[in-house]
């Protein structure tokens, strides 16, 4: 009823072709961008952004990073966690050597190096398909976490062999560091986050979009439509490492402060790529519902028993959110498949023909 | 270029048309199975150019021959007056060979849009930093291909499942998308591998219409496979029929359904 095109009539093909054509969508998102943007840097307390927006907006965007890879291009993979820990060693590297750097730059800069390396790891994706290939990038997992914990340059000879993010400023405002405030680092990640969105929107609607989507849905016949194999699926890796990285840096530098070889480990890649599956493939709103639904739920599951002066042991709470996260999974995917995303855009098209389900 | 092919060439120019593609001698085995010994034919410009024989005769082998597919251990295949022995399906399609597959091979994920605009994907030339503001020249570029592709849709009569992803459309609808597909790269040589196989009469009939109209319209070359004899009697101006990899005649409708060995590779031989 609320929720309809009737009456919003296209006139040109750039009208019918914009990323978001129903002014009931346009007006959704504005809404949730201005909580984003205004209500929650006014309202929101120190612990909700810097332990709930922040990872919330990391993983959003690790998700997306891995969503481009196998939603769209249909090329498995479960090397996320190293990727995005190339891009935090990266940046860390980076912005060590040349600390006058603009960290902007670093950060634009360390997601080339993981897409340079996810490029290689992309390789045996051209004879390689399916489970076979999430396989082989287990090896850029391994392999790179090694590289992490043997080669001490890239930690600068720590002893603790971990990565301690220094202070760095945008216009003498702290953006990492100890000194910066949750909020700054808030509003950079969700800058960050915002651009990067609607670059991959843009992206994935265009020409190099639907190449990956046709490598994806019948390889023989994209070769056939003149896709190149090889530059589809490479550049598929490259883009998709490119995001990865980047939130791997944005992880250490704006939301854990320092980072041991850990923290990119194999359950990060799973995590990862349980967001993606839940959120739904192919999907970049499922990418945002993922994350929330992977990492936003527990958190706000633990907080409820003290919201009713309910005191339980921090460990059954652990058991008991894991328990009813777990249920929630099995629900979900059992309802569909295809993940939270494809469940919001049924709910649409039920609003659409509300009252009049038979009318399509 | 071969001694057969500029005879075959010199024999098209007396009859006042121009050769688009001709087959010389090819033979492809897949280890000690031969799948096609040593055929030639020819299509000429223009021309609708049908491809029968029984089931496991070597056509499908045959189109994807020449699109690159397969490459033939013997014989070669000359396209617009080049010879080439090894190509790659990419180069097929950059050269102007458009094919539709005998089981619909369209991307499933995709609305009927994105199929058809998938096809203007060598058209298209804007790089990753236009595609990622989507203003501009990729903006535009994009506008103009929608406008062709609507063209399409026009003509195919598809409008009203434009936005519909085609993995529910039934399967008329999907064969007529595919052909859409093939006819937004323009080609100059549309291969159709079974374009009417499993539909009622009037799915044929409509596309009959949309083969016979394209031929006409947009001046496409068009080779074609198909087993309702009907529907090739009709369409086409010449006819090949090959059997168990050989070719067993060739020539118009006419002269195919009257001779004996196409008979008897269709209807057996008493013994």
């Amino acid at each position: 009823m609320l929720y309809r095109e009737a009456g919003q009539f296209k006139t040109t093909y750039a009208d019918d072709q914009a990323l978001l054509p129903i002014a009931q969508d346009r007006i959704g998102l504005f809404i949730i961008l201005a909580i984003a943007f205004v209500a929650l840097p006014l309202f929101a307390s120190e612990f909700f952004l810097s332990s709930i927006m922040i990872p919330f907006l990391v993983f959003s965007l690790a998700a997306i990073g891995l969503n481009i890879l196998m939603g769209y291009a249909g090329q498995l993979s479960l090397g996320t966690g190293a990727f995005m820990g190339v891009g935090a060693y990266a940046c860390y590297k980076l912005t060590t050597l040349y600390p006058d750097m603009s960290i902007i730059v670093v950060l634009l800069l360390s997601g080339v190096f993981s897409a340079a390396i996810g490029v290689v790891f992309g390789l045996p994706s051209l004879r390689i398909k399916g489970l076979y290939l999430a396989i082989t990038t287990l090896a850029a997992q391994f392999f790179l976490e090694w590289c992490f914990i043997r080669i001490g340059w890239l930690y600068n000879y720590n002893d603790s062999g971990a990565i301690e993010v220094p202070t760095r400023t945008i216009l003498g405002l702290a953006v990492t560091g100890p000194q910066a405030t949750p909020l700054t680092r808030y509003m950079f990640i969700l800058c960050v986050v915002t651009i990067m969105t609607l670059i991959a929107a843009n992206v994935l609607r265009g020409r190099i979009g639907r190449s990956w989507m046709m490598i994806r849905d019948m390889d023989i016949a994209a070769e056939l439509m003149g896709i190149k194999p090889l530059n589809a699926k490479l550049s598929a890796f490259a883009f998709s490492s490119y995001y990865c990285g980047v939130a791997g840096a944005l992880m250490v530098f704006f939301w854990l402060g320092s980072a041991e070889v850990e923290a990119f480990d194999i359950n990060h890649s799973f995590l990862i790529l349980f967001m993606v599956i839940i959120g739904g493939m192919g999907s970049l709103t499922g990418c945002f519902m993922g994350a929330a639904f992977i990492w936003v739920l527990p958190v706000i599951l633990r907080a409820i028993p003290s919201a009713f002066d309910l005191n339980l042991l921090a460990a059954t709470m652990e058991h008991i959110s894991s328990i009813v996260i777990g249920v929630l999974i099995i629900f979900f995917l059992i309802v569909e498949p295809h993940g939270l995303a494809r469940l919001w855009q049924i709910g649409k098209e039920k609003l659409r023909t509300w009252p009049f389900p038979y009318a399509t | 270029m071969s001694a057969t092919s500029e005879t075959v060439a010199t024999q098209a120019s007396t009859n006042g048309t121009s050769v688009l593609l001709s087959v010389d001698n090819v033979t492809l085995t897949f280890g000690g199975v031969k799948a096609i010994s040593d055929i030639s034919f020819n299509i000429n410009k223009g021309e609708i150019r049908a491809i029968i024989g029984p089931n496991g005769a070597g056509k499908t082998s045959m189109l994807n021959v020449i699109n690159g597919f397969y490459h033939p251990q013997k014989g070669q295949i000359s396209y617009k007056g080049k010879t080439r022995r090894r190509m790659k399906p990419y180069q097929a399609a950059s050269s102007g060979i458009a094919r539709t597959f005998q089981n619909v091979a369209l991307f499933s994920g995709m609305s009927t849009l994105d199929n058809i605009m998938s096809g203007r994907s060598l058209k298209m030339k804007r790089g990753l930093f236009w595609q990622a503001l989507h203003v501009g020249p990729a903006r535009q570029e994009e506008i103009e291909h929608r406008a062709y592709v609507e063209k399409i849709i026009d003509f195919l009569e598809i409008a009203h499942i434009r936005k519909q992803p085609v993995g529910k459309l039934p399967y008329g609808l999907q064969k007529r998308v595919e052909l859409g597909r093939a006819m937004a790269m323009e080609p100059e040589l549309l291969l159709l591998d079974e374009p009417m196989a499993g539909m009622n009469l009037e799915e044929k009939e409509d596309m009959s219409r949309f083969v016979l109209d394209l031929n006409s319209e947009f001046g496409t070359t068009i080779a074609l496979i198909e087993h309702d004899m009907g529907v090739v009697m009709d369409l086409a101006d010449r006819v090949v029929v090959l059997d168990y990899g050989q070719k067993i005649a060739d020539g118009t409708p006419a002269e195919v359904q009257s001779n004996q060995n196409v008979i008897d590779a269709y209807l057996g031989v008493a013994s």
